[in-house]
């Protein structure tokens, strides 16, 4: 049992508490407590990978009850590499949040790191009603942080987020219950077995559990007709904040490829989730981010699209159930986190800059920073559309060599159909912001180091994504393989014997 | 008892649906605490329905499952909090929008 593996939850459990209990002492110490829990997360999800890259599957027991009847942690390849996408985007959210942001609402840095927790939690556990809870705690402390900053916008927003997410967590509450009653059990390695052990009568069941499951991952990641609530809260919330959700929808998402593939198998033709149409799905959630961005008449609501747009991406190369297709996925989902995170934060640097306009796509003064803030925007900008050399290009070329024959007119189509209006909503952004400019320079504050580095990094972590194009894929390409395998997480779980 | 219990649950759910969708926050609150009752119902009653029975294996008696119970307590607990946060939030909401309509519009008064 490596002790390693509770660090994730301990690190944002401990910071939090010691930051209520600092609320009153200011914020210098409160900005100091989290910066460190959040550095400190960053060489514990390194360590994390490189235990997972072996390719063994480390099981951590609270309690040390085996496993079906206590709760296991369990990290595999999945789990760490998104552990560190997190860690990444928290520590520049963080830096850039430590500006003045967190000064606009009460207990932000308590919230943040109830957040980590929350979503630390949800990658790393094997059980299925810990999920739950580990989704109630990120949901709650996400509620708190989309009302930072306060406005009647954001409190609209907010009140449609958690009132549809309330209506989830009935769902996967009842979800769970079924899968509890038919299997006895929720642990996931476990239920895998009963679930494929099932008698046939219960097979209706199993399928409604599967698709309840389903609708409410759905609802996490944005897919087609659950999508509505992001591009409001997105837009509306505090840059940081934005920023740091751009990992939620990929919460959702890795719930799906979890349980997908682990409890309901979807390899064999008797698979409960067979004839689902996860890839029609994939192609609507993609047509629906494509229309948001082309339509979008706020740098923030075009980005918040874009997040749309790369959860139907996301989940074309998972619907394919097949190891490029996963490949693609995963390769994908770290350059579209941190980019949309760094597109976020720069869209708050050029929103403070235009005045009164705002990050709205309409004539201004022109920016204080038009090179530095223009060649970032032209960074972000090429990779989220997918133009070659950078990351995003990548990705999309691997997703679209992956794709099955049979789905292969439709999503080429969509997923290049998509790359264009990106590029073409992208330039036309572009050319509004920093170009078609009206009168004189206001005399607004040029952003400092402090504010322009976290976007920076983050934008420039796609080019090096480019260079270590290689490494990162054959990383994903054996968190595919391990993935589709779901025999060997279910023995290194269920037998502690076989485990290191 | 079966068919008590399951209709109980679905009473409950159909209502709560009908109070979600209703477009002023307070019935939508109301709504979210029928659904939450109706999961609460739901998840004691994945454990089977069985009286007077020892929590504990092992003997040839008929046990009651606990595990379910303990995850209502959970449940209990969540929607407890996420209740009175939505009801603070709409309390907000009614501030700020100056009207209970979901979408802080709706017809003016």
């Amino acid at each position: 049992m490596n002790h390693l593996l509770i660090a994730p939850l301990l690190l944002p459990a401990t910071a939090a508490m010691l930051n209520l209990l600092l609320a009153d002492r200011g914020t210098g110490l409160q900005r100091f407590v989290s910066f460190c829990a959040v550095v400190v997360l960053l060489p514990v999800a390194i360590l994390l990978l490189g235990l997972a890259g072996s390719g063994a599957f480390w099981v951590y027991q609270p309690g040390n009850w085996p496993a079906p009847f206590g709760i296991v942690l369990v990290l595999d390849r999945l789990s760490a590499l998104l552990l560190l996408v997190t860690a990444i985007v928290a520590l520049f959210s963080l830096l850039y949040a430590c500006n003045g942001d967190d000064l606009r609402g009460r207990d932000f840095h308590v919230l943040f790191q109830l957040l980590l927790l929350g979503v630390n939690g949800a990658f790393l556990t094997g059980d299925l009603f810990n999920l739950f809870v580990f989704f109630e705690i990120l949901l709650i402390a996400s509620y708190c942080l989309s009302l930072h900053g306060s406005g009647p916008e954001r409190t609209r927003a907010g009140l449609h987020y958690v009132v549809l997410n309330l209506i989830g967590s009935s769902m996967f509450l009842i979800a769970v219950g079924i899968l509890y009653a038919v299997a006895g059990t929720l642990n996931m390695a476990d239920l895998a077995v009963k679930v494929a052990a099932g008698a046939p009568e219960q097979a209706t069941l199993l399928r409604v559990s599967a698709l309840l499951l389903l609708v409410v991952f759905g609802l996490k990641a944005a897919l087609l007709p659950l999508h509505l609530w992001l591009p409001a809260l997105y837009a509306k919330g505090v840059a940081p904040v934005a920023a740091l959700f751009a990992i939620l929808t990929k919460v959702g998402l890795y719930a799906i490829l979890r349980t997908s593939i682990l409890i309901f198998g979807v390899n064999g033709p008797e698979s409960i989730l067979s004839g689902t149409w996860l890839p029609a799905l994939a192609l609507l959630t993609l047509t629906a981010g494509v229309v948001g961005v082309l339509g979008s008449d706020r740098l923030r609501r075009l980005i918040a699209y874009l997040v749309v747009l790369s959860s139907g991406t996301l989940l074309a190369g998972i619907a394919q159930f097949s190891v490029p297709g996963i490949t693609a996925a995963l390769y994908y989902l770290p350059h579209t986190t941190l980019v949309t995170a760094g597109l976020f934060l720069l869209a708050d640097l050029i929103a403070r800059q235009r005045g009164r306009t705002g990050d709205h796509l309409s004539p201004a003064p022109p920016l204080e920073q038009p090179t530095k803030l223009g060649v970032l925007f032209f960074l972000g900008a090429v990779s989220a559309a997918g133009l070659p050399p950078l990351s995003g290009f990548i990705g999309k070329l691997l997703l679209l060599q992956a794709v099955a024959p049979a789905d292969a007119v439709w999503l080429w189509i969509v997923v290049l159909a998509g790359s264009w209006a990106g590029l073409i909503a992208l330039s036309r952004a572009g050319s509004r912001l920093f170009w078609k400019t009206e009168g004189g320079r206001p005399a607004t504050l040029p952003a400092g180091l402090p504010r322009l580095a976290p976007a920076a990094v983050l934008l420039g972590l796609s080019v090096a994504m480019t260079v270590f194009a290689a490494p990162i894929t054959r990383y994903a390409e054996a968190t595919a393989i391990q993935l589709l395998q779901p025999q060997d997480y279910i023995a290194a779980v269920l037998d502690r014997g076989k485990q290191p | 008892m079966e068919a008590v219990a399951a209709l109980t649950v679905g009473v409950l759910v159909a209502c709560g649906v009908y109070m979600v969708l209703r477009a002023r926050t307070f019935p939508v609150v109301l709504g979210l605490s029928l659904l939450s009752y109706a999961v609460n119902l739901f998840l004691f009653f994945t454990g089977r329905l069985v009286t007077g029975a020892p929590p504990l294996a092992g003997g040839t008696a008929p046990t009651a499952d606990p595990l379910p119970q303990a995850l209502v307590l959970t449940a209990i607990v969540i929607n407890f909090g996420m209740t009175a946060f939505v009801v603070i939030l709409s309390l907000r909401a009614l501030g700020e929008l100056g009207n209970d309509h979901v979408d802080g519009g709706g017809e003016k008064k």
